[in-house]
């Protein structure tokens, strides 16, 4: 009961005070450094990366320079190889939050329709991955027959099925939505499928016995005994299963000729050697991502603790 | 519960209806390192409202008997009735409470739905499960525990739950193996005191399994002698000491007598060999 009361502290009160205590604490200290790190190096590679073109470029136009010069152009280059960190915020801040979210320019757009197929995928994916583990754990012929197949369907690289996917779903009249949330289906069923097996097998011997002289049916284990135990592992492979449900989508939007969705403004960026902005796409992606799995992870924490989790 | 009413009288040596009858029933257990004889020619009859006791060391197959009362083993030879069917049917006919080694609560469920379980299953109505599930928690002394969780409660408090989980369907037979093993002898103490009130006020069959030598004369009217390697029933001794007990009988010459003839089966049956 502990955490929840912490928990509710942090939220209520203000965010400067438990920042400072935490702070204190030494939880942020490192986390800061890191991220500083991280930061320079960033600086640091990108001007090396960008100086031999700047250099080219200050003599093509015959002007004389000096390293001031130098580094503050390579920091500020249109199309540089490694654009630096503010050079991706400020493209960020123009496609999220000075366009219109409607307009094709807006990276929240955008976003969107990664996002909705991702969840499409993701729902159908983790419902298939449950219902898979479900037959696997009850079935004997099925752990046999299926399970191959399970892992062998991880075993192609996705870069290879998604444009069929789309190729063959297109030809049936699929466009669109579907074809992606498919991709992130096919990424993210195996996590929940592997988690959930291990998680419905979990409960102890002398707990399934317990049901037993019940004499329960099977229905009644499953649910009243198995899938509870199962949580904890769902939960788990559902994080894995969001994350990779996005790069589904991401992947799924590539072949489709770049009309919408993150994916297709990496692709874009690329053709067109727009390097702000396929970092700032990729940036998005990777902040989506965090998000949804803090989602999931908020999702859980809840369902836990109506569980009578431990604190 | 009309099976009930049809149990074997026909070949009962006693007055009382059996509960549990068991004629030269074996167990062997096939494994990788060849059979093994876990229960040999046992012959066990246990009458309506006695408190049997299997006592033995480990591997003797006391479990193993209590788990073939209640169909979780399937023996290889004889004959057994419980309630006067077979296990497996007076498993369907939910005849018996079993109380095992762990409480086996289920950790995401309170103290209250833990109890309501069997009854959720057994397709009783809500309110109805909630009543009962309440009174049988009185009855081991947990009022006021319902909203919480397993893990919040102590071990003695959980094999409490347990045992009013296994009561709250009102079975005819209480099946307990080694309940309180795991906990501490004062705690155990207070409730073998506690089981025998609780057998006092429901008139349960109860078949216990321990392997100890108090804890089984302190609470049986029979204990069974069992030796282990094939399990065998060395001696069948019927406690008559009186059925009000309290902790203080253990002192008594009386109490000593019966645990002097327990522990000399044990030594026969070469419990206590190397």
């Amino acid at each position: 009961m502990t955490t929840e009361a912490v928990g509710a502290g942090r939220a209520a009160s203000g965010a400067e005070s438990s920042l400072v205590a935490r702070a204190m604490s030494g939880r942020l200290a490192p986390v800061a450094v890191v991220v500083l790190a991280i930061i320079a190096a960033w600086y640091v590679g990108a001007v090396a990366m960008n100086a031999q073109l700047q250099i080219d470029a200050f003599e093509r136009q015959e002007v004389a320079w000096d390293t001031g010069d130098l580094v503050r152009a390579t920091l500020s280059q249109d199309r540089p190889l490694l654009p630096a960190l503010h050079q991706i915020l400020v493209e960020m801040k123009k496609t999220i939050i000075d366009q219109k979210i409607t307009s094709k320019r807006s990276l929240v757009f955008h976003a969107w329709v990664t996002l909705s197929s991702t969840l499409l995928g993701f729902a159908i994916g983790s419902v298939l991955g449950v219902l898979l583990a479900v037959g696997i754990v009850h079935v004997r012929t099925l752990e046999k027959s299926l399970m191959p197949w399970v892992i062998a369907s991880q075993t192609i690289p996705i870069l290879a099925i998604a444009p069929m996917v789309v190729v063959v779903l297109g030809a049936i009249g699929l466009r669109g939505l579907l074809p992606k949330a498919i991709i992130s289906t096919y990424l993210c069923f195996f996590p929940v499928t592997i988690g959930m097996v291990k998680g419905l097998r979990a409960p102890d011997p002398i707990e399934l016995d317990l049901m037993r002289t019940y004499s329960a049916s099977r229905w009644q284990t499953l649910w009243m005994l198995r899938w509870p135990a199962a949580l904890p592992f769902l939960f788990t492979s559902l994080k894995v299963a969001v994350a990779i449900a996005l790069v589904g989508a991401i992947v799924g939007e590539l072949p489709t000729g770049a009309q919408a969705g993150l994916g297709a403004r990496l692709l874009a960026g690329s053709y067109y050697g727009q390097t702000i902005q396929i970092w700032s796409a990729l940036f998005t992606a990777a902040i989506l991502a965090a998000l949804l799995v803090m989602a999931v992870g908020v999702i859980e924490r809840l369902t836990m603790a109506r569980m009578g989790g431990r604190p | 519960m009309a099976m009930q009413e049809q149990s074997t009288v026909e070949n009962d040596p006693k007055a009382g209806p059996l509960v549990v009858d068991v004629r030269d029933l074996s167990l062997t257990f096939k494994t990788s390192d060849g059979p093994v004889h876990a229960l040999s020619d046992v012959n066990l009859q246990i009458e309506e409202g006695d408190f049997v006791s299997f006592i033995g060391p480990s591997g003797c197959g006391k479990t193993t008997m209590l788990r073939v009362i209640a169909d979780l083993e399937q023996p290889t030879g004889g004959h057994i009735t419980v309630n006067g069917v077979s296990p497996s049917q007076a498993r369907m006919d939910r005849s018996y409470g079993y109380v095992f080694q762990a409480s086996a609560l289920y950790p995401w469920r309170n103290i209250l739905r833990n109890v309501t379980l069997p009854l959720e299953i057994m397709g009783v109505p809500a309110a109805e499960r909630r009543t009962r599930a309440r009174r049988y928690l009185a009855l081991v002394n947990l009022e006021g525990f319902e909203k919480k969780f397993p893990w919040q409660l102590s071990g003695g408090m959980q094999q409490r739950v347990s045992i009013a989980r296994a009561l709250c369907f009102e079975p005819a037979l209480l099946l307990m193996d080694e309940p309180f093993g795991a906990l501490d002898e004062i705690v155990r103490d207070h409730l073998n005191e506690q089981l025998l009130r609780l057998w006092e006020k429901t008139g349960k069959t109860v078949v216990f399994v321990t392997h100890s030598i108090p804890e089984a004369v302190f609470l049986s009217t029979k204990i069974i002698v069992m030796s282990p390697r094939p399990g065998r029933v060395i001696d069948v001794i019927d406690n008559d000491l009186p059925r009000r007990r309290t902790l203080d009988l253990r002192e008594t010459p009386e109490f000593l007598k019966v645990a002097h003839r327990v522990r000399q089966g044990l030594r026969a049956g070469h419990s206590y060999d190397d």
